[in-house]
C-alpha cells in the first residue's frame, strides 16, 4: 500500500558556485512535477518556507572548508536518511581545494586586507572526507538529466542508471571525430562520462570536469599527451581543476611537478 | 534605553549564504549588516601561475548562475592585454551569447526568487497554485535563455565555447534559425511578464543612488563601453581603481566597494536603465512606459520590472542578432601572447562585473583582481536596509524581518560571488 507521505527533500549548500542546486531549478519542464513527487522540505534558494527534518533524501552541494562546516555537515548527516552528493565541489574538493597544494595563509592575505577576519581550514574537502555519502553523481556542473534519474531511482527504490565509463565512449556514441588524433590533447580517455563528451563536440580537448572515471591509465594518458609535444606543467595544470583532490588526478599531478 | 537586535541566520532565495543583523537602539536603527559567510574560495590566489587559455574555464566557476559574465571579462582581458581586438560577428556571437545569460539569470529571480514576496508566498512553487500561468509561462521564458547559452556554449551551466580570440566552434545560421523562433515566443511572454510585474503590490520607498553602469556609443550596454555614472564620473575601464576601492570589513567575506570620493553606489538593472534607457529599442521604451517606468526608477523594489523589461529586451535584441548573422570565416582572431596588463568589464545580470590581470611573457597569470557586481553593491543594501527598518522600527519583528529580506533580495544578491528566508532571533532589553 503507498504511502500518502511524500519523501522529504532537503537540499544543502557548502562551499560552491551553486551551479548544481540551480541545476534543479533549471529543470524548467519537470520542476513543478518533481514538487509534487517529492515534498521539497529544506531549499533555502528556491524556498523560504523551511520544515524541521529529518529528510529522506538530501542532496549536498559544496566542499569542506570551514570549520564550522566541518560540524553542520555532521548534522546534516544525522537528519538524512539517504545522502547524495552533487558535482565536483563535493565530490572531490572543487577547484578551491588548490589550495590543498598551498600555503592557504598565503592566499587569504592575497585576497583579503584583513586576513583576520577570515576562518577557513587549511584544506577544502570532500563530503566523503567527513560522512558516510550514499551515491556520488560527479560532473562541474552535474548533467541535470541524471539529476532526475538518481532522484527517480530513489523514488523507485533502485539503482540510478549512471554509466561508469569514460568521455571515449561518449564521443562514438556521439558520432565525434576523436580530437587526439587531430593533434589536441585531451582528457576524455580518463574522465568520467555523464557531459554527453560536450569539449569534443565543440572541437576542443575534455578537460576534465566529471573528474577520473573508475581505474583510469593516468600513466597512459600523461604519455600520450607528451607525444603531443605537452609539457610537464601542461599536464599538471590540466590535472589541477575542478577534480584536482581526486586521487588518480591528484597523483598523476604531483608526478609532473617540475 | 530600549535597544533590539533582530538577526536573520541565513538568508533563503539568494544565491549563496548571508545574514542579517539588525540593532535598533531607542527608535533608531544603529546598524544593518549583510553578513556574508559565504565561505572564501580564493580565486584571485589559485589563478596566479595558470594559463591565459585555462582562464575563462577556471573564472566561470565563480558563479554557477552567471559563469558569462565571468568568462567574457576575462577574455576581454586576455584580448585587451594581447593586443587584438575580436570584433564584427564574433562580438555579435558573444552579445548572443550574453543575453541567454540575462534571459535565464533574471527570468529565475523574478518569477521564482522575487515575486514571490509581493504575493506573499514562500516559493514559486506554492504560487504556482494560484498563479500557475505566470509560473510556466516565467519558466518557459528562462528555458529559451538557458537554450541559447546551451546551443552557443555547450551547456547552461559553466559553459565550454568562449575563447581568447573567439570561440572553440561556431554555430551556423540552420543551427541558430529556430533558436530565432523559440526566442521570439520568449519575447511575447516576456512582454506580458513586465505587464504582470507592473500589477504587483511595490512598495513606496526611493533612495537617491549613485547609479554605475557601462555606456556604449549605440547599444544598450552588455558586453562593453565606458564606466559612467549618474554623478559624472565617465572613464575608460582601465581607470576604475582610479576612482573605486574595496573595504575589508569583519562582517562579511565579500569586499565592500566605495566610490573613493563619495561612497555606496549601485550597479545593476536600475543603474543600466537609469543611465542607458534611451538606447533602448523603441518597442521596449514604450513597453517600459505602459509599465508605468520614467526615465529614472529610484524604487528598488520596482527592480522587478526593470529586471523583467530587461528580460524583454534581450529576448529582442537575440532575435535580432540572430536574424542579421553571417557565419564568420574563422572561429578566432589570431594572437600571441606578451606581457601586459589587461582589463575587462561587461555587465553582468546583476551589474558591472570588473577584472584585471597581469600576464608574464608567455601568458601565464601573475596577478588576479575580479570586482563581482554583489559586493559592489553591499554598500547601498545596508543604506537601503537601515532606511527600510528605520521606517518601521515600531512594527512587529515579523514585518521588520520580511520586509528586510525583501529588501536584500530586491538586489537579487548572487554571494556565491560574493539568499528569501531569513531566521528571526531577537533580544529585547
Amino acid at each position: 500500500m503507498p504511502s500518502l507521505q511524500r519523501p522529504r527533500l532537503a537540499v544543502w549548500k557548502f562551499a560552491s558556485c551553486d551551479g548544481c542546486q540551480l541545476s534543479i531549478l533549471d529543470c524548467e519542464d519537470e520542476l513543478l512535477a518533481l514538487a509534487g513527487a517529492v515534498e521539497i522540505a529544506n531549499f533555502p534558494e528556491a524556498s523560504s518556507a523551511i520544515s524541521e527534518g529529518p529528510y529522506d533524501l538530501s542532496l549536498v552541494e559544496g566542499s569542506i572548508t570551514t570549520p564550522h562546516d566541518a560540524r553542520r555537515i555532521q548534522d546534516v548527516r544525522e537528519q538524512s536518511k539517504f545522502l547524495v552528493t552533487i558535482g565536483a565541489c563535493a565530490t572531490a574538493g572543487g577547484i578551491q581545494a588548490l589550495r590543498n597544494f598551498a600555503d592557504v595563509d598565503e592566499f587569504v592575505s592575497t585576497v583579503y586586507a584583513s586576513p583576520r577576519y577570515i576562518e577557513t581550514l587549511a584544506t577544502s574537502t570532500p563530503i566523503s572526507d567527513h560522512v558516510a555519502v550514499d551515491y556520488e553523481l560527479h560532473g562541474c556542473p552535474i548533467n541535470k538529466m541524471q539529476l532526475l534519474e538518481v532522484i527517480s531511482a530513489y523514488l523507485a527504490g533502485r539503482k540510478p542508471a549512471i554509466a561508469a565509463h569514460s568521455v571515449c565512449v561518449e564521443c562514438k556514441q556521439r558520432g565525434n571525430v576523436c580530437v587526439m588524433v587531430q593533434g589536441t590533447p585531451c582528457l576524455g580517455p580518463v574522465t568520467h562520462a555523464g557531459c554527453g563528451a560536450l569539449c569534443p563536440a565543440y572541437r576542443r580537448g575534455c578537460y576534465g570536469c566529471y573528474g577520473p572515471m573508475e581505474t583510469p591509465n593516468m600513466k597512459s594518458l600523461a604519455g600520450e599527451w607528451q607525444a603531443l609535444g605537452a609539457q610537464p606543467r601542461d599536464i599538471q595544470r590540466a590535472l589541477r581543476t575542478f577534480n584536482a583532490w581526486a586521487e588518480p588526478f591528484r597523483e598523476e599531478s604531483e608526478a609532473h611537478d617540475d | 534605553m530600549t535597544t533590539k537586535t533582530i538577526k536573520v541566520d541565513y538568508l533563503a532565495r539568494v544565491e549563496g549564504e548571508g545574514a542579517l543583523d539588525l540593532h535598533i537602539e531607542d527608535g533608531a536603527v544603529k546598524a544593518a549588516n549583510l553578513r556574508i559567510f559565504e565561505p572564501p574560495r580564493f580565486f584571485e590566489a589559485f589563478l596566479r601561475g595558470r594559463g591565459y587559455m585555462e582562464l575563462p574555464d577556471i573564472v566561470a566557476r565563480i558563479c554557477g548562475i552567471c559563469p558569462v559574465a565571468y568568462q567574457m571579462g576575462a577574455v576581454q582581458a586576455v584580448e585587451r592585454a594581447f593586443g587584438i581586438e575580436v570584433g564584427g560577428q564574433l562580438r555579435t556571437l558573444r552579445r548572443l551569447l550574453y543575453c541567454g545569460e540575462w534571459i535565464e539569470s533574471h527570468a529565475l529571480h523574478v518569477v521564482m526568487l522575487h515575486a514571490p514576496d509581493f504575493l506573499g508566498y514562500p516559493d514559486a512553487i506554492r504560487m504556482a497554485e494560484k498563479h500557475g500561468d505566470v509560473v510556466r509561462s516565467g519558466l518557459a521564458v528562462k528555458k529559451a535563455g538557458n537554450a541559447l547559452m546551451c546551443l552557443l556554449g555547450g551547456r547552461e551551466i559553466h559553459p565550454v565555447n568562449v575563447r581568447p580570440g573567439g570561440f572553440y566552434r561556431l554555430p551556423t545560421k540552420a543551427e541558430l534559425a529556430p533558436m530565432g523562433e523559440e526566442l521570439k515566443r520568449a519575447r511575447d511572454q516576456a512582454f506580458d511578464l513586465v505587464r504582470w510585474t507592473s500589477t504587483l503590490p511595490i512598495p513606496d520607498f526611493e533612495q537617491d543612488y549613485e547609479f554605475v553602469a557601462m555606456r556604449h556609443e549605440s547599444e544598450y550596454p552588455i558586453t562593453g563601453g565606458r564606466l559612467v555614472s549618474s554623478r559624472g564620473i565617465d572613464i575608460d575601464i582601465g581607470d576604475f581603481e582610479n576612482e573605486f576601492e574595496e573595504r575589508h570589513v569583519p562582517h562579511s567575506t565579500a569586499l565592500h566597494a566605495m566610490v573613493k570620493q563619495r561612497g555606496a553606489y549601485l550597479v545593476g538593472p536600475l543603474a543600466r536603465y537609469a543611465l542607458n534607457s534611451q538606447l533602448l529599442p523603441e518597442t521596449i521604451q514604450s513597453l517600459a512606459r505602459e509599465a508605468g517606468l520614467g526615465p529614472v526608477c529610484n524604487n528598488p523594489f520596482r527592480s522587478i520590472v526593470v529586471r523583467a523589461l530587461e528580460v524583454a529586451f534581450a529576448c529582442e535584441e537575440a532575435v535580432r542578432l540572430i536574424g542579421e548573422y553571417e557565419l564568420p570565416e574563422a572561429a578566432t582572431v589570431p594572437f600571441e601572447p606578451r606581457a601586459g596588463t589587461g582589463f575587462g568589464c561587461t555587465e553582468a545580470p546583476r551589474g558591472i562585473c570588473w577584472h584585471r590581470y597581469d600576464f608574464e611573457e608567455d601568458g601565464t597569470i601573475r596577478a588576479a583582481r575580479i570586482v563581482p557586481p554583489t559586493s559592489q553593491n553591499q554598500p547601498s543594501i545596508e543604506a537601503d536596509l537601515a532606511a527600510v527598518a528605520g521606517s518601521l522600527v515600531e512594527a512587529d519583528d515579523d514585518v521588520i524581518r520580511d520586509r528586510c529580506e525583501q529588501t536584500i533580495r530586491n538586489y537579487d544578491p548572487c554571494i556565491s560571488c560574493s539568499a528569501h528566508f531569513l531566521k528571526l532571533s531577537v533580544h529585547r532589553s
